[in-house]
C-alpha cells in the first residue's frame, strides 16, 4: 500500500500538480492538501517528539496534527488548505529550529 | 432604532438559524466562521466541482441540509458574512478575529456563540500512529473529499456517530472491517424509553444497524480496546481488543476511526468568563445558560452543540432561541408562543440526549486505567505515566496543575483531544470524583494563530 486515502467517487476533476520535499506529485482540484498528500503517501510529517510519522487526525482544523510548510516557510494546516497548482510543500519547517507559538 | 451589533460565531445549523432570526428582526448580524463555506459539521458542503447529490451526502437529513443551505443563501446579502475567519479572543465587549494574518477587534452588543463540537477521544495504545483518525475526521474525508481513510477501516468508540459514519462508509463503497463499541448492548435497552421521544431518530439508528449487518460488517459491543498496532514509519497495521466475553481478538486493518460521542467547543465562553457547571451524565464541564441560551456573562449567548451536545436538529432550535433572547434583551419583542414551542422541542431533544448518554456512555474507567506507556497527549507525545507522576511525585491536585507540570493539555490542540481523559487520569490517581480534578482553563488565542498575526498583535 502506497496511499493512505482511497478515492471512492468524484474522480472526474482537473489535475493539480504540486511538490512535497521536491518530489513532483499530482492530485485533483478541490482536494485539501491533506487529501492530496495522503492519496500519494502514508503520512504528512514526522512527529517532532520522536513517536513516528503522522497523517493528521481530526480533519476539522482542531487538532493541528497536519502542519506542513511552504518552501518559503509559511505554516499550513493541510486539512484546511486547498491543494493548488505549483504549491511546493516541505514536511519539515524550513530554516530555523522548531518555533513554538501556540 | 439604534444600531446594535450582533455577532454570531459559527455558520452551522445553530448559527444560520440564529442569523436568520436576527435578519427577520431587522438586524444585520456579523456571521463569522473559520470554514471556507457555510454549513458547519453535519451540513458541511462539498467543494465546488463535486457532484454527489444531497441524498448521497446527507442521507436521511438531506431535506434538512438543503433547508439550512437555502436559508443561508436567502440571507447571504443581509448579513456581514466572514468566511475563513477565526474568532480567537473576547475582551472588553469586543470579539477578536483573524483572517489571512490580519487581526480585528469587533465590538458587540450581543455575541451568539454557535461553535459546535469535536470528537471526544480516549487514549488507546498506538492511537498516535499514522492512520488513526477521529471519527468525525473520517466522516469529513468522505463527505468533503469522497475518500475513505484507508483500504480496510475499523470504527471504534461509542455513540450514534459510530454507527452512522460506518454505515455511510459502507454505502459509499468503502471496506469496513468492523465496528467496535465499548458500550454493552444491554445499555441500549435501558435507554430506549428516553429515545422513544423521537421515534424517527430511534428508527434511523435501527436502519443503520441493518445496513451494517447486511453488508456483513462485524459489530462487537462491550469491547475493551487493547492496542492499535503498526510501525512508526508506515502507521496502522491492525487492532487488538477484548470482546464482550473477555477473549482477546486481533484484526488486520490500515485505518482506525475513533470517537466516543462529542465534546462542546466552549473556549470562547470560557474566555468571556462565563460560569461552567459539571454535567454528571456526560462527565463534562458545560457553560451555564438559562433555557433560552443566555450565559452568565453580559451579552453572551450560547447555542447548538457548542453549548451542550444535543445534535443537529436541536441546534436549529437553540440557535433560534438564543437569537430571540438576544433580541429581547435589546428591547426587540419576539413571539412568546414561538418561544414556548421551541422550548418544548428542546426539552424533547434533551430527553433523547439523556438516552444517548445511557446507551453509549463515556467509558471513563478505560481512560483512568490507560497503561503508563500510552501517549495521552498526541501533540507532544506525553505518556500517561508522565501525567501520573505529576500527581504522584509532583503533587498536582487538579488538571491545570498537572498540565503545567506535564504539558498534557498545553500542546497545539490545546487540550481538545486529551482534556477529558487527562481529568479522568488525575482524578483516578487522587481517588477523587472527576469533577474534583477541575477543568482545563482556556487561554487566548483559542487556536494557534499564524506567526504573522501574532506579530501584528505584539
Ligand atoms: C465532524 C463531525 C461530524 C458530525 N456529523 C454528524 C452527522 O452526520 N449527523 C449528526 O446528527 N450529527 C453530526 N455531528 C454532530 C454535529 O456537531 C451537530 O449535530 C451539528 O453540526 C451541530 O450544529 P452546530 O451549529 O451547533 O455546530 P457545527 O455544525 O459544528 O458548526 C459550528 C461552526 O462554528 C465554526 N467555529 C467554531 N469555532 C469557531 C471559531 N472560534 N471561529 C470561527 N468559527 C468557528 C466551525 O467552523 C463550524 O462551522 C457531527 C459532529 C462533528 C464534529
Amino acid at each position: 500500500m502506497t496511499a493512505r486515502f482511497q478515492r471512492l467517487a468524484e474522480t472526474d476533476r482537473a489535475e493539480v500538480r504540486f511538490t512535497v520535499d521536491g518530489t513532483p506529485l499530482s492530485a485533483l482540484a478541490g482536494d485539501s492538501l491533506l487529501t492530496a498528500m495522503l492519496t500519494n503517501g502514508l503520512s504528512v510529517r514526522a512527529s517532532e517528539f520522536g513517536d513516528g510519522n503522522r497523517a493528521g487526525f481530526c480533519l476539522m482544523a482542531a487538532c493541528q496534527d497536519c502542519w506542513v510548510w511552504t518552501e518559503a516557510g509559511t505554516r499550513l494546516r493541510a486539512c484546511s488548505t486547498l491543494a493548488e497548482d505549483g504549491l511546493a510543500i516541505s514536511t519539515q519547517q524550513p530554516g530555523a529550529a522548531w518555533l513554538k507559538n501556540a | 432604532m439604534v444600531e446594535k451589533r450582533v455577532i454570531v460565531v459559527g455558520a452551522g445549523p445553530a448559527g444560520i438559524r440564529a442569523a436568520e432570526t436576527l435578519v427577520a428582526a431587522g438586524i444585520r448580524p456579523v456571521l463569522i466562521d473559520e470554514g471556507r463555506r457555510d454549513g458547519g459539521q453535519i451540513y458541511r458542503r462539498q467543494p465546488d466541482g463535486f457532484t454527489r447529490s444531497y441524498e448521497t451526502l446527507y442521507g436521511t437529513e438531506a431535506a434538512r441540509a438543503r433547508a439550512v443551505h437555502d436559508t443561508f443563501e436567502a440571507i447571504r446579502d443581509r448579513i456581514d458574512y466572514r468566511a475563513e475567519t477565526l474568532a480567537w479572543n473576547v475582551s472588553d465587549g469586543r470579539l477578536w478575529t483573524a483572517r489571512d494574518g490580519e487581526a480585528e477587534a469587533i465590538p458587540y452588543s450581543a455575541l451568539i456563540v454557535c461553535s459546535g463540537a469535536t470528537d471526544r477521544l480516549l487514549p488507546v495504545p498506538g492511537w498516535n500512529r499514522a492512520g488513526v483518525f477521529s471519527l468525525g475526521g473520517s466522516q469529513i474525508a468522505l463527505k468533503a473529499q469522497a475518500c475513505s481513510i484507508g483500504s480496510k477501516v475499523v470504527f471504534m468508540g461509542s455513540g450514534p456517530l459510530l454507527y452512522l459514519v460506518a454505515a455511510q462508509y459502507v454505502k459509499a463503497g468503502a471496506n469496513v472491517a468492523a465496528v467496535l463499541d465499548t458500550s454493552p448492548f444491554m445499555k441500549r435497552v435501558r435507554a430506549a424509553p428516553f429515545m422513544a421521544v423521537l421515534p424517527d431518530l430511534l428508527f434511523a439508528g435501527v436502519g443503520l444497524m441493518r445496513t451494517l449487518k447486511t453488508a456483513g460488517v462485524r459489530i462487537a459491543t462491550g469491547i475493551t480496546p487493547v492496542s492499535i498496532e503498526g510501525s512508526d514509519d508506515t502507521g496502522v497495521s491492525g487492532i487488538r481488543y477484548t470482546d464482550g466475553s473477555g477473549r482477546e481478538q486481533h484484526m488486520d486493518c490500515d485505518a482506525v476511526a475513533m470517537g466516543w460521542h462529542l465534546r462542546p467547543e466552549t473556549q470562547l465562553a470560557d474566555i468571556a468568563r462565563c460560569d461552567f457547571a459539571f454535567d454528571a451524565p456526560t462527565r463534562q464541564w458545560l457553560p451555564v445558560t438559562d433555557d433560552d441560551g443566555r450565559a452568565t456573562s453580559d451579552g453572551i449567548y450560547l447555542a447548538g452543540d457548542g453549548a451542550r451536545v444535543l445534535g443537529a436538529r436541536c441546534a436549529e432550535v437553540t440557535g433560534r432561541l438564543a437569537a430571540m433572547a438576544a433580541l429581547s434583551d435589546m428591547g426587540i419583542a419576539g413571539d412568546p408562543a414561538a418561544r414556548q414551542s421551541l422550548l418544548a422541542e428542546k426539552a424533547r431533544y434533551r430527553r433523547f440526549a439523556q438516552g444517548l448518554a445511557i446507551a453509549f456512555p463515556w467509558p471513563h474507567e478505560l481512560a483512568a486505567n490507560v497503561p503508563d506507556d500510552t501517549v495521552v497527549c498526541r501533540c507532544e507525545a506525553v505518556t500517561a505515566g508522565t501525567l501520573r507522576e505529576t500527581v504522584d511525585i509532583g503533587g498536582a491536585t487538579e488538571t491545570n496543575r498537572a498540565k503545567s507540570f506535564s504539558r498534557v493539555g498545553m500542546g497545539r490542540c490545546q487540550g481538545r483531544y486529551c482534556g477529558n481523559a487527562s481529568a479522568e487520569i488525575v482524578a483516578a490517581m487522587r481517588r477523587e470524583p472527576v469533577e474534583a480534578a477541575g477543568r482545563l482553563r482556556t487561554q487566548a488565542p483559542v487556536k494557534p494563530l499564524s506567526i504573522a498575526t501574532v506579530r501584528n498583535e505584539a
